[in-house]
């Protein structure tokens, strides 16, 4: 099978998202896919930490310390880009006012849930930081994420065994091997790689999957 | 003639008692009230709760003070960053207390004690570990968890422009919690990296109204 790069996952997910959305891309793999955005559609990238309009990473020598994404690197603001608070900033998230955000993720499970803030292990240090906000914020929530775990385990699960970051507030799960939709019936298989059988996707996933209806 | 502009650093931060809950700006180094933070190292106060959103950097700033073990308590929402040496080995020693909230009911809790609210239903964190304990209720299908205002004794913030009224502008994203932190203590000290004469600062532009800032001090002023 043709399994996604995670350059290619980015890319899959940036064809996904149309002209005029408000989005939040959070850090991580999810940061990719603005390299991925089509020059010829006006996107608005929203940043936690209170801007949007973000434009890409300045030139060398052209970073200001007073102008940077959630994850703490330097960015250019576009022409028509505006500063804000964090009140509001996360007003935007909470009040569901951006279209579509997109997460990375140690596990989703069939009903939309998320853990991606946490493993659970007792000597790591717990953060958050926006992850609980933007879940359940967005009006429509895209995961990006490889399918399995080094060792195998699909990261999609029935129940997820990592503390949760939201409730059913996933919509869509990109991997390297498939995108599916969250449905009220179950998880809808919409794309799958060239190689890979239904069937196949279905056992390496470990849950039973539906056939997305066009 | 009111002036809210303080001569030295060491005098923007005179007052500050043990025990002080402080709420300080920035989000990672953008807007961190660096000068300020040094100055309150300098003043001696210990026995603090600090909000910030995160848990120092590197060895300045926050950071210098949780090493000078002056933290009792941080709340914020992200603690462990690649360079929080500082935070994480006190953490593990169990030398310092964290709450950890998630980042938007952080500045929603720090508005809320600054508009005068006394609780807000959020439905950030519902169903999570972050909200075991905490009320939750059930508004038009959907769930959310109660939560409280972060009132504290005094805010150290970092603007870029102020005037002696206490009018304050930022600079870019160094913004951040700065305009919510303001309004929440009940003494606002302000670093400026330019004090400028009253209606300099473009009314129609003012971030901060003075109403909600005590102290206003240069960046680079020694006493």
């Amino acid at each position: 099978m043709n399994r996604l790069s995670r350059d290619q996952i980015a890319a899959r997910v940036a064809r996904d998202i149309p002209e005029g959305a408000y989005v939040n891309l959070g850090i991580g793999l999810p940061t990719m896919v603005g390299a991925h955005l089509p020059a010829d559609r006006e996107i608005f990238l929203h940043s936690e930490n209170g801007l949007l309009g973000m434009g890409p990473p300045p030139a060398a020598g052209e970073e200001d310390e007073d102008l940077i994404n959630a994850g703490k690197q330097p960015v250019t603001l576009l022409a028509g880009g505006s500063y804000f608070h964090h009140a509001d900033s996360f007003a935007m998230m909470r009040g569901g006012h951006l279209d579509i955000c997109v997460l990375g993720a140690f596990q989703v499970s069939r009903t939309g849930d998320l853990a991606n803030w946490h493993t659970g292990a007792p000597d790591a240090i717990p953060a958050v930081g926006g992850a609980m906000d933007l879940a359940i914020g967005a009006k429509r929530v895209f995961v990006m994420m490889e399918h399995q775990t080094r060792d195998g385990a699909s990261k999609i699960v029935e129940r997820c065994t990592y503390p949760l970051t939201g409730l059913a507030c996933v919509s869509r799960i990109y991997t390297d091997l498939a995108v599916l939709d969250v449905t009220p019936q179950g998880l809808a298989v919409r794309e799958i790689v060239d190689g890979l059988a239904f069937e196949e996707l279905e056992r390496i996933t470990g849950i039973p999957l539906l056939h997305a209806s066009e | 003639m009111i002036d809210k502009i303080s001569p030295s650093l060491e005098a923007a931060v005179a007052g500050i008692q043990d025990g002080a809950t402080i709420l300080i700006g920035g989000f990672g180094t953008a807007g961190m009230p660096s000068a300020l933070i040094d100055a309150l190292i300098a003043q001696g106060a210990r026995d603090l709760v600090i909000v910030n959103n995160n848990a120092g950097n590197g060895d300045t700033g926050l950071a210098a003070l949780l090493k000078a073990r002056r933290v009792r308590k941080i709340i914020c929402s992200f603690p462990r960053q690649a360079d929080s040496h500082v935070f994480d080995a006190l953490y593990r020693a169990g030398e310092i207390e964290l709450e950890l909230t998630p980042q938007g009911n952080l500045a929603e809790r720090i508005r809320a004690a600054g508009a005068g609210i006394g609780g807000f239903f959020s439905p950030t964190g519902y169903g999570t570990e972050l909200a075991a304990g905490k009320e939750t209720r059930l508004i038009d299908g959907r769930h959310y968890v109660l939560e409280y205002p972060i009132h504290a004794d005094y805010a150290l913030i970092k603007a870029h422009r102020g005037d002696r009224w206490g009018n304050l502008v930022y600079r870019k994203t160094a913004r951040n919690f700065g305009p919510i932190m303001a309004m929440a203590a009940r003494c606002t000290i302000a670093q400026v990296s330019e004090v400028v004469e009253l209606g300099d600062i473009d009314p129609e532009t003012v971030v901060t109204p003075g109403i909600f800032v005590q102290r206003v001090v240069l960046q680079g002023a020694q006493s």
